[in-house]
């Protein structure tokens, strides 16, 4: 249970970073919270051969706002940011999400950015950003880009990022103030990997949805928007919609794995539950307010 | 493979001492320094018992390397007690609660309600319960630690 061998540098800028894994070549890995990635490195599933460690880089820290959108910098704390009481105020849906990461104690380490850029299948923040419309940044030796949530992921712990790049923010665009937190995980115990969960945000306009963001974490190779279903959805009246209809038609927009702790049949079953129950719960409470 | 000079306050000591990149903080603590009390179980980060304190939070020694504390204060079970052995609140409480069966888990669960309750940190009882989803006791004794919990809320309310 030790690490292999491997070469640390701890760069003080953004810069150095860059160059750092410009010239690791893919032998570089980035260590941010390490969370997931010291077991990772623990249990040998992962040598690389260099270890970039973003900790020390002080701009790649804190939250900050920006038009229409907030900024989170990728190695802001999860549990500094479930503190953040701007955050909570613009952004419940992420705040719910949060609570919800790992242990209070893992949290203390753990970063947003690291959870995003990771792309674990049943975590929530890469759901929670695949949901809210995010956007990830990142940049390397070549210059920058901006990479929609909803294209980043690519398959379990894979994403569209290449080995020189370097997640610099994640810009989270508003939601309407009175916007309905959609959040429910089901897990063996509180902290685990869910086996089932969904998150996301609800606009009504005068009972009517006029903007949906839901996706689906744990329940395939990554986090699933129900796009089809935030379709389904908009224009309707909040207060006559077939939960039992939508339940279905999200489920079926994702394509959820057998493991040691439950079949695709039961997540299945168990997500039908749940998007009925949230939503349904969620939307008369928002219609209420 | 790299090494490193670092230096850290470790209870109120200064330890400085050279290691390799891949050592973690726990197994540095342990054998670089001597505080044997920070207890190496599962070594990925599953069951809470090699939790300390860096500046102040939570964190688990398995998952932080040694060369990331570089000019971090540490804090061990070691160093929960005052310096004359009189025992802190959250071991005040653990020991008259019967909080402790074989004591493997005990130094990571003192130091995760330490966090929560040192100072003028006042946490209530959900939280602290909710802190313990962090820490597996291989004893089960889960009954014991909930009581001292439900007596160290009462105490910081009052």
């Amino acid at each position: 249970m030790k690490p292999a061998p491997f070469d640390y540098f701890a760069p003080k800028t953004i810069d150095q970073a860059l160059e750092q894994l410009d010239r690791g070549a893919g032998d570089a890995t980035i260590l941010a919270g390490g969370q997931t990635l010291l077991p990772l490195l623990a249990l040998r599933m992962s040598t690389p051969g260099i270890i970039v460690d973003i900790n020390r880089i002080p701009e790649l820290q804190g939250i900050s706002r920006e038009r229409g959108a907030t900024r989170i910098a990728p190695v802001t704390r999860q549990n500094a940011a479930l503190a953040n009481a701007e955050l909570a105020a613009v952004l419940p849906m992420l705040t719910k999400a949060l609570s919800h990461v790992g242990h209070f104690q893992t949290r203390n380490r753990g970063t947003v950015g690291g959870s995003i850029s990771l792309g674990e299948p049943a975590a929530e923040l890469p759901a929670a950003a695949v949901a809210l419309g995010a956007e990830i940044e990142a940049h390397s030796v070549n210059g920058s880009r901006r990479i929609p949530a909803t294209e980043f992921y690519i398959g379990p712990y894979a994403t569209v990022l290449e080995p020189d790049e370097l997640v610099t923010a994640i810009h989270f665009p508003d939601w309407a103030s009175g916007s309905v937190t959609v959040f429910h995980e089901v897990a063996r115990r509180p902290g685990d990997f869910a086996l089932v969960g969904l998150v996301g945000a609800v606009t009504l306009d005068q009972g009517r949805v006029s903007r949906a963001g839901l996706a689906w974490f744990g329940m395939g190779p990554t986090p699933i928007r129900a796009a089809a279903t935030e379709a389904a959805m908009l224009g309707q009246n909040a207060a006559q919609l077939d939960w039992a209809g939508l339940a279905e038609l999200a489920v079926s927009e994702t394509d959820p794995f057998e493991d040691h702790s439950a079949s695709a049949d039961y997540r299945r079953g168990v997500g039908r539950s749940i998007f009925a129950r949230t939503l349904c719960e969620a939307l008369n409470k928002g219609a209420m307010a | 493979m790299s090494d490193h000079e670092i230096s850290m306050t470790v209870n109120g000591r200064t330890c400085t001492s050279r290691v390799e990149g891949r050592m973690t903080l726990g197994d540095f603590l342990r054998e670089k320094v001597g505080q044997t009390g920070v207890h190496m179980a599962c070594e990925h980060g599953v069951c809470g018992a090699c939790t300390i304190l860096v500046d102040g939070l939570a964190v688990r020694s398995c998952l932080m390397f040694a060369v990331q504390a570089d000019g971090a204060d540490v804090t061990t079970v070691e160093g929960a007690a005052a310096p004359d052995g009189s025992l802190s609140p959250v071991q005040q409480a653990m020991r008259e609660c019967h909080a402790l069966q074989c004591g493997f888990c005990t130094p990571g669960v003192v130091m995760t309600l330490t966090s929560l309750t040192q100072g003028a940190t006042k946490s209530d009882e959900k939280t602290l319960l909710n802190a313990m989803s962090g820490h597996l006791c291989r004893c089960t004794g889960y009954q014991g630690i909930r009581k001292a919990i439900k007596q160290l809320a009462a105490g910081e309310a009052a």
